[in-house]
């Protein structure tokens, strides 16, 4: 299924993923009472973050959510995936969504899919935030001629 | 045990929606934020699905008193619009347009393109425990 002027975007994947991962925070939610947010479980299970869930249960989330992929990959053959060209790119970017996210509170799952549908104002301000700073950075990027 | 089979069984399906979906390509999800240029529209799918499910979620959650597998709620109860949230986004943001990566896509990317995404999670490791030295006090 392709959509007219878009042809390389994949609508049907991208709501049958974006159910899967709306079910999945409906489970963390309703079952025990979380938000799924990355970030936050990623702090945690690392032992970077001393508050949030009990530490086993962020660990568990993390080593699922890569076992989630693996099966996909495994099943499908592959996952297609094309990385920032220069390492400068993959470091400064990393650096930046770790300190952000955690100042922010969250990130794309937290606040995007879990705050969002929840209506809450501080997730909502803040998914227009990055997303607004996103779309600000790729356009810079381009017109430095760093477009990838 | 409950909620660890739970907490097993949605990262699972997070980790392979994130595969299904496309979201594990950076190109795909800097294609996204690419609004003026050659812009892609699969993220907002990808949100869309997810939303609508969890709106459905939350409006079930107001009916019950406590979780199906533990006697209390845990849920974020802020509601303060300050620097830190708006401050730590715009960084968040710039560092998701720079990389096409996000926290969820790229721990899940650490099973299938560990060699190319490796810097990427260790640098956003160092980022938060830079966070933690710089800004949380105890």
């Amino acid at each position: 299924m392709t959509i007219p002027g878009f042809e390389h975007a994949q609508p049907l994947e991208g709501l049958v993923g974006g159910l899967m991962i709306g079910l999945a925070a409906a489970i963390m939610l309703l079952g025990i009472g979380r938000i799924a947010g990355v970030s936050g479980l990623t702090a945690r299970a690392t032992g970077i973050a001393d508050s949030g869930p009990p530490r086993s249960l962020a660990v568990t989330f993390v080593i699922a959510l890569v076992a989630g992929a693996v099966l996909v990959e495994l099943v499908t053959g592959t996952i297609e995936a094309r990385f920032p060209p220069e390492l400068w790119m993959l470091v400064a970017a990393g650096l930046c969504v770790g300190f952000g996210t955690r100042m922010g509170s969250g990130c794309t799952s937290g606040h995007g899919v879990c705050g969002m549908s929840r209506l809450s104002q501080r997730s909502i301000s803040a998914t227009l935030t990055f997303m607004g700073a996103g779309i600000a950075t790729v356009a810079v990027m381009n017109a430095l001629g760093k477009g990838w | 045990m409950r909620q660890h089979l739970l907490t097993l069984v949605a990262g699972a399906l997070f980790g392979g929606g994130l595969a299904i979906s496309g979201m594990m390509d950076p190109a795909r999800v800097r294609g996204f934020l690419d609004l003026f240029g050659n812009w892609d529209p699969t993220l907002a799918f990808v949100m869309g699905g997810a939303l609508a499910v969890m709106a459905i979620a939350w409006f079930l959650q107001k009916g019950m008193t406590h979780p199906f597998a533990d006697a209390h709620w845990h849920l974020p109860g802020t509601r303060t619009l300050d620097r830190k949230l708006l401050g730590g986004s715009a960084l968040f943001g710039i560092g998701w347009g720079l990389g096409g990566l996000c926290p969820g896509p790229a721990i899940a990317s650490l099973g299938v393109n560990f060699g190319q995404v490796a810097s990427f999670v260790l640098a956003m490791l160092v980022g938060m425990v830079g966070h933690r030295l710089l800004l949380e006090r105890r």
